[in-house]
């Protein structure tokens, strides 16, 4: 028993953190630190960085373009980034589809869209869930009818994180309409500059409009964008869901953000005296630590269980739980940390490059809109009730 | 990073936990806790023999094991037989005796691990509730030794002890750090009056009055008036001793009530396919899980030279502790329904002693205050 790096692990580390100090560009970093909103460019620059350094895919074999970590490798690298103000990677085409084409794809799907998913070419977006169909992914009723050399999509599309910026979707489509629920699906690869679709973005409390509902009307799709068989889809996109979750408790994400608060805790004063001399604001935030250090603990155990290469199953769903719940906790300890200050929202100053003066703390300007923007972490992912469940059954076996 | 136990102490936890499971049943260990003396003395032997104790120790006092780790994987085993033995005082006046000892001193280890002595930390005093650093206990010099005066609160095992540690003040205010003395009293001393009781989650305890009671200069155990560092340190392994035996008991409860889950029948179905009851259940596994990192937390920083990364790994355990081991006791007994409230069902008596180990050491509050409080320093 030995919660210490080893002398290679630690190694790696430094390099991580060379790397980051070098590479990671300070305009980013800071949007990051300030929880402002990065723009596109924002989010192909640093894509391209970490391609160019060969670290973008790394849970794909190197075969393919991945770097050859194991688990604690990643976890390593996903901390440091997280505490250097490293954005999360635009996740949909590197983190989802590039496993499932690497496990299920042809060698033409795997020859042609995995290059163009490591050069950023492709932008890809999500097309899962559906109105209707939220955690319950199986009852998806956009149609995908075969003539000829093409598919003829219709349907909807909706809660596509990031699909303005996108040019192509991964779509879950029905190909058999007499199948029962899980069966009669099937995965397809949608140009999205095809004629019939359209995109309408979905405004969301925090005012922001990162997600949007995408229409298929007619859309006709090549045959050789089918990935894997016809009507084999739902396995495919439970493998999506399931793989490589090391990461998911985002305990990188979590540590940067406790940091972040611990400072504004300090700043902010209540009465004359530092926030974190308030003994109950104190006791929140030191709650939150020690939930914390354990969770740090749990992943850890997590990753050493699978470090031989395996993937973890159900232990996943544990983490996601855990690590949202607490760093959702943390976003609203910052939030209450701003007092009156976090009712003033200006648009503006949820971007880099406000001009004006913030009114009350600097901090304040985005503090309430990420903890509504960051509500989201126990609903995607399949639902923390949906985790609870996946822990019933796989785990408790009951 | 390594997550496996060595093999040595994968044998100490195989051969504990088998020896629990075989010799300390539920029955068995009802009738001791409950009993007369809340402990068997044949039992403590056999426990002596097996190594149980001696894992406690470094070899440099003549254990074979005394790292973090050791005790945890020992207490552990006896949690999940809720065994009510005193292999807590033996750890604690053990490691302090190993900190501060002198040589003679020292030699008592030998007897503990043996099993001969029985030994109990009386700290804890009417009106100090978990301040550790409170001590109203007086020690005067009497000649070429000490006269102690004062009342011990809650001694664990204190009835059956032969051997007491004993804290006074030799100055300093009530509450100070500074001035807290050490002493090794002979449980059946002159003028110490023991009144001892059962306690709610089985074994026994005993408060303490000393009145005048006459110690020897060999009594004395570190320099006078700097015993609260030894304290702090040889309590520091009751927290972490107190918290992997709650994990024991904790993976137990968990257990016993997904049995439950599976086999008892409401409405024609298991009440394991109930949702309510699922997502309870998958909140239990979640927080044990939770606590086992802390544990593994605990034991990893015990042996920390640097106090307040120490002491906080320690307060953080007992935090985590004592939240979580009050939840897995209601909330068994509550997925358990009526048949939980009953003395007869094994998992009643977890659920006490998992409630009941936030009594010990400090309680929720009082580490989160005081994990507070190390992180400003």
């Amino acid at each position: 028993m030995d919660l210490q790096f080893t002398p290679e692990e630690q190694a790696f580390r430094e390099e991580v953190q060379t790397f980051l100090k070098d590479k990671l560009p300070k305009h980013i970093s800071d949007k990051v630190k300030a929880g402002q909103r990065l723009s596109k460019a924002d989010q192909e620059e640093w894509h391209a960085i970490l391609n160019e350094r060969g670290w973008l895919a790394n849970h794909w074999p190197q075969e393919y373009g991945g770097p050859g970590w194991g688990a604690v490798q990643k976890f390593i690298f996903d901390n440091e980034c997280a505490l250097a103000g490293g954005p999360r990677i635009v996740p949909f085409g590197v983190n989802m589809l590039g496993p499932v084409l690497i496990k299920f794809g042809n060698a033409a799907q795997k020859s042609y869209w995995l290059p163009r998913i490591l050069s950023g070419q492709d932008w890809w977006c999500q097309g899962y869930s559906e109105p209707g169909a939220g955690s319950d992914l199986a009852s998806v009723k956009t149609t995908a009818v075969r003539q000829g050399d093409h598919y003829i999509v219709n349907g909807q599309k909706t809660w596509t994180t990031q699909g303005q910026h996108a040019n192509m979707i991964f779509c879950l489509v029905r190909t058999d309409r007499e199948a029962k629920a899980q069966s009669g699906i099937s995965f397809l690869l949608v140009d999205m500059t095809t004629p019939g679709v359209e995109i309408r973005p979905i405004r969301t409390l925090d005012g922001d409009k990162e997600v949007n509902e995408v229409f298929f009307t007619d859309v006709k799709v090549p045959v050789e964008n089918l990935v894997g068989e016809e009507n084999k889809g739902w396995t495919y996109a439970k493998y999506l869901l399931t793989y490589e979750r090391t990461g998911i408790a985002g305990v990188g994400f979590c540590v940067a953000a406790l940091a972040k608060l611990k400072v504004i805790a300090a700043k902010v004063h209540k009465n004359g005296k530092p926030l974190d001399q308030d003994p109950l604001f104190a006791a929140r935030m030191a709650q939150v630590e020690i939930d914390l250090e354990n969770m740090k603990t749990t992943n850890l155990r997590v990753i050493a269980a699978v470090a031989g290469g395996g993937v973890p199953g159900a232990e996943s769903s544990m983490l996601k739980i855990r690590g949202t719940e607490i760093r959702q906790e943390i976003l609203s300890l910052i939030r209450r940390a701003m007092g009156p200050y976090a009712l003033p929202f200006i648009e503006e100053a949820q971007y880099a490059g406000y001009a004006e003066a913030p009114v009350g703390p600097a901090e304040a300007a985005t503090a309430a809109a990420n903890y509504f923007n960051y509500r989201k972490l126990s609903i995607f992912g399949g639902s923390n009730e949906i985790q609870k469940n996946i822990i019933s059954k796989m785990i408790l076996g009951l | 990073m390594n997550f496996e136990h060595t093999e040595d102490r994968r044998m100490l936890a195989d051969t504990l936990n088998r020896f629990v499971a075989e010799q300390v049943g539920i029955e068995t260990r009802n009738r001791i806790a409950y009993g007369d003396n809340g402990m068997d003395a044949a039992l403590w032997a056999q426990f002596a023999e097996l190594g149980a104790i001696g894992a406690l120790f470094p070899e440099a006092d003549g254990g074979f094991g005394g790292a973090g780790f050791d005790i945890a994987v020992v207490f552990e085993a006896l949690g999940r037989g809720l065994v009510v033995e005193p292999f807590l005082g033996a750890l604690v006046v053990g490691r302090a005796l190993g900190a501060v000892g002198t040589a003679a001193q020292k030699e008592r280890i030998a007897g503990l691990i043996d099993g001969s002595t029985v030994a109990a930390l009386a700290h804890d005093e009417p009106g100090s509730h978990y301040a550790l650093s409170r001590v109203e206990t007086r020690a005067v010099r009497n000649g070429e030794g000490w006269l102690l005066t004062g009342q011990k609160a809650v001694v664990v095992q204190g009835g059956n002890a032969q051997l007491l540690l004993v804290s006074a003040r030799t100055s300093g205010a009530v509450d100070s750090e500074d001035g807290i003395s050490l002493f090794l009293v002979p449980g059946d001393a002159a003028r110490l009056v023991r009144r001892g009781y059962g306690r709610i989650d089985g074994g026994h305890a005993a408060e303490i009055t000393l009145t005048n009671v006459q110690v020897g200069p060999e009594a004395l155990l570190g320099a006078e008036g700097q015993g609260y560092a030894t304290l702090e340190q040889a309590v520091g392994y009751g927290i972490l001793a107190v918290c992997a035996e709650a994990l024991g008991a904790m993976e137990v409860a968990k257990a016993n009530t997904l049995e439950y889950l599976q086999t008892r029948k409401q409405f024609g179905v298991p009440i394991g396919s109930f949702q309510a009851l699922q997502h309870r259940m998958a909140d239990l596994l979640l927080e044990v899980e939770q606590s086992r990192s802390a544990v593994i937390n605990a034991a990893a920083a015990i042996d920390s030279t640097d106090r307040t990364e120490r002491e906080r790994a320690l307060s953080a355990a007992k935090v985590t502790i004592g939240r979580i081991g009050a939840l897995v006791a209601e909330e068994s007994i509550q997925l358990h329904g009526g048949i939980g409230m009953t003395w007869e069902l094994p998992l009643s008596h977890y659920a006490k002693r998992l409630v009941m180990v936030d009594h010990q050491f400090g309680d929720e509050d009082h580490h989160l205050a005081r994990f507070i409080a190390l992180g400003r320093n």
